[in-house]
């Protein structure tokens, strides 16, 4: 029994056995439902092989969806147990665990999985494109993210979660003080996971570089395209600094290495360096999306054209050069000289400059804008305020002096609470309420959509305002439970209650897709918002193709030219398509990735060098793989074309 | 006869090996570690720059100005790294 007492859990409760069995039921029930119904054969040819990025773009979108949960019911289990002092709801380990996975899956498996996902969708359409410039890549990683978060997932049932925080600072994550194979999980579901962003971030760049429609330059190109590539950049820049702390933490914990140990010449301050040293410009990946959405939300809304195009573009870049120079704001208590506080600190506080011109900015699009109150423009004029608020109190967190009195405490989890929620999920659901109609051919009901606007809204003002009075009185964060005498009681029991509403909004989030795909009109043509981007030019829903003739552009609003200022999109007859051919490879390499990762977390070696030959032999297939893809002919476009009708062709 | 023979990638070939062999020797000399250091350094951004230019190309298409703008923009946040990780971690550190 030896060989199976490693996969045992640790610390188990009844809350883990629940969910266990719950999760074997699921499990079942889809297996079981899939072959009821015999979709196998669909999900295998349609889904799971597909290089279509806007499929790809609606499975990020699902399983972004399915880590919200995930990382939701985390953060409700903290806020339950926290509720009132001295609560026994939870064990100092499990809360340990539970606040770890919730920061690393909404960061890593929701909110990454997200914006890709839009970004996915959108771009393409947005610059009159295809596909991506490299389809099949695109599908690994999806793939590789998708068993990375799987991988993650596992540790909750299997040998234990990680639980020294979503840092994973060292020595605390050492093999010393974290005996469990948790922090394993950790290191090496992001590694994999990571592999599939990096793998993104070169797509899209060489994507937006090299297939713009013609006329498009890059001061035409829409603001959320300008945001994805500049969001990719820094995912190439950022990303393999985590790849190269996590192998270095990884051989720490399994070979015995010693780069963060605090012998032998180790350093355990090393991991935390080089951790921020991607983790600053991470944020900046979540944000700067969101930024692009807001661009895209606001003037179609206002119903003006975005103020200060120029300026905002400027400031993306600015913000995405300066992110790498303030990573050490993270630990100004670790024990660093004045002088090297004090220039971070400096150069933390540029960043507010830049974004500050880019929220003027946006207040200047709404001036004497005709302003329509729709779900996606209620969430971008919450974001507006709220992130405010959020963004200010950063500032106060970078002034160094003072930030000893901040530093982890409950102040600060108000602080990137306050800005990621509006940031991120605000944006994101703005984005997928704006273009849902695009990925799925009818819109989601407006009136359920402002309920729970207001819902999330109030719910995250409410969960988060108070921590700002607990942190400066004194609540540490990551604390399990606390005294009466404090009087944290009060704060922390608000807390709880805006948690639920924010819960309640996701819930009613659900019921919005469920009543929309049952009651809502499919007949709302191809551009239901009067919008001022190309990817409304094409038909709902989008043919494969994404256009059947290559647009030509004149402005970053062409469709908005096509509209009212008699501008002509498409020109020329159709041509024959040429598009590619959907792959299992990726799918297959993944799993073997996945393999290769559980047999690293448990060190069973046989396994492990047999799943990386695998991997290695799905490369060499690959190397000498033809494969030349598909063709569309006239015929099949002048069919598709006519039974979706839409936007004007020279042929009709 | 002369279009034929790739006479700039055997040469880099060639130079490339005698920088690997160059760095080499600081394992197997004796020196102190200031030169040892110095010599790893030069001969790695020297082989890095050969091998961009030669066998990955950069500067022979028209977008040559994107691809050297990448590489210094990469240059520079590897330096920033670098640099301020040593002021954190060594020089500023009390």
């Amino acid at each position: 029994m030896d060989f199976f007492d490693r996969f045992a859990i640790p610390h188990p409760s009844p809350i883990i056995y629940a969910s266990m069995v719950a999760i074997g039921l699921t499990v079942i029930a889809i297996v079981a439902g899939l072959t009821y119904f015999k979709k196998w054969g669909y999900l295998w040819r349609e889904w799971i092989t597909t290089v279509d990025h806007k499929r790809i773009g609606i499975m990020y979108l699902l399983s972004a969806l399915l880590m919200l949960f995930r990382g939701g019911v985390d953060a409700l289990m903290m806020r339950a147990q926290t509720a009132v002092p001295e609560n026994t709801l939870l064990e100092a380990q499990h809360y340990n665990e539970i606040f770890t996975t919730h920061g690393v899956v909404m960061i890593i498996f929701m909110a990454m999985a997200f914006i890709i996902a839009l970004m996915n969708f959108v771009v393409p359409l947005q610059i009159g494109a295809r596909d991506v410039a490299f389809p099949r890549l695109n599908n690994l990683s999806f793939w590789l993210y998708f068993m990375g978060a799987m991988l993650f997932n596992l540790s909750f049932v299997i040998g234990g979660s990680p639980s020294a925080g979503w840092t994973s600072y060292f020595p605390l994550a050492g093999n010393e003080f974290s005996e469990s194979v948790g922090t394993n999980y950790y290191m090496l579901a992001i590694q994999i996971s990571g592999i599939g962003t990096l793998m993104t971030g070169i797509n899209f760049i060489a994507t937006i570089l090299k297939m713009r429609a013609p006329g498009m330059t890059l001061m035409k190109m829409p603001m959320f395209t300008w945001s994805a590539l500049i969001t990719n950049l820094i995912i190439v820049f950022a990303f393999p600094v985590l790849t190269v702390a996590l192998a270095m933490g990884t051989m720490d914990r399994l070979f015995g290495s010693n780069f963060f140990t605090t012998s032998d010449g180790g350093m355990d301050m090393l991991w935390a360096n080089l951790f921020w040293v991607w983790g600053h410009p991470e944020v900046y990946i979540l944000i700067l999306p969101a930024f692009g959405i807001y661009s895209e939300i606001i003037p179609t809304f206002a119903r003006r054209n975005l103020y200060g195009y120029k300026s905002m573009v400027a400031s993306m870049v600015l913000i995405s050069l300066l992110s790498f120079f303030v990573w050490v704001h993270h630990f100004f208590t670790m024990g660093q000289g004045a002088l090297v506080n004090s220039i971070f600190s400096i150069s933390t506080m540029a960043i507010a400059v830049p974004t500050g011109i880019k929220i003027f900015n946006w207040l200047f699009t709404l001036w004497k804008g005709k302003i329509k109150i729709t779900v996606p423009m209620l969430y971008s004029l919450g974001f507006l305020p709220i992130f405010t608020i959020g963004g200010v109190t950063g500032v106060m967190l970078g002034m160094s002096a003072a930030d000893y009195q901040y530093h982890n405490t409950m102040f600060l989890v108000a602080h990137f609470h306050l800005v990621i929620i509006p940031g991120v999920v605000f944006a994101m659901i703005a984005g997928m309420t704006y273009w849902w109609p695009k990925m799925f051919g009818f819109m989601l009901n407006e009136r359920i959509g402002k309920w729970t606007f207001w819902f999330i809204a109030g719910g995250t003002c409410l969960a988060f305002f108070p921590m700002f009075i607990s942190g400066l009185d004194g609540q540490a964060r990551r604390m399990y439970t606390y005294s009466e005498a404090t009087g944290f009681g009060i704060w922390n029991m608000l807390s709880f209650i805006g948690a639920l509403g924010l819960a309640a909004g996701f819930i009613l989030i659900v019921y919005n897709v469920y009543y929309s795909t049952r009651y809502a009109s499919r007949d709302i043509g191809d551009d239901p918002w009067d919008a001022r981007s190309l990817e409304w030019a094409t038909h709902n829903p989008v043919p494969e193709y994404n256009f059947a003739i290559t647009p030509q552009v004149n402005s970053s609003e062409a469709f908005w030219d096509s509209k009212k200022n008699g501008h002509k999109l498409f020109k020329g007859p159709f041509k024959e398509i040429h598009m590619p051919n959907n792959s299992g490879m990726p799918f297959i390499m993944s799993i073997l990735f996945f393999v290769l990762g559980f047999a690293l977390v448990f060190s069973l070696w046989i396994v492990a060098i047999i799943s990386l030959i695998g991997v290695f032999a799905c490369l060499a297939h690959r190397s000498f793989e033809k494969d030349h893809g598909y063709h569309i002919s006239v015929e099949e476009i002048e069919k598709t074309e006519a039974e979706r009708g839409g936007a004007e062709h020279e042929n009709r | 006869m002369k279009e034929l023979f790739p006479r700039k990638q055997v040469m880099g070939f060639v130079f490339s090996l005698v920088l690997t062999a160059a760095a080499l020797l600081v394992y197997f000399l004796d020196m102190s570690f200031a030169v040892g250091m110095t010599v790893l350094l030069v001969t790695a951004f020297i082989q890095a720059g050969l091998q961009f230019i030669v066998f990955m190309h950069a500067g022979e298409t028209e977008d040559k100005g994107l691809i050297f703008t990448n590489i210094y923009y990469g240059l520079i946040i590897a330096l920033v790294t670098v640099f301020g990780t040593l002021l954190a971690m060594v020089w500023g550190y009390v």
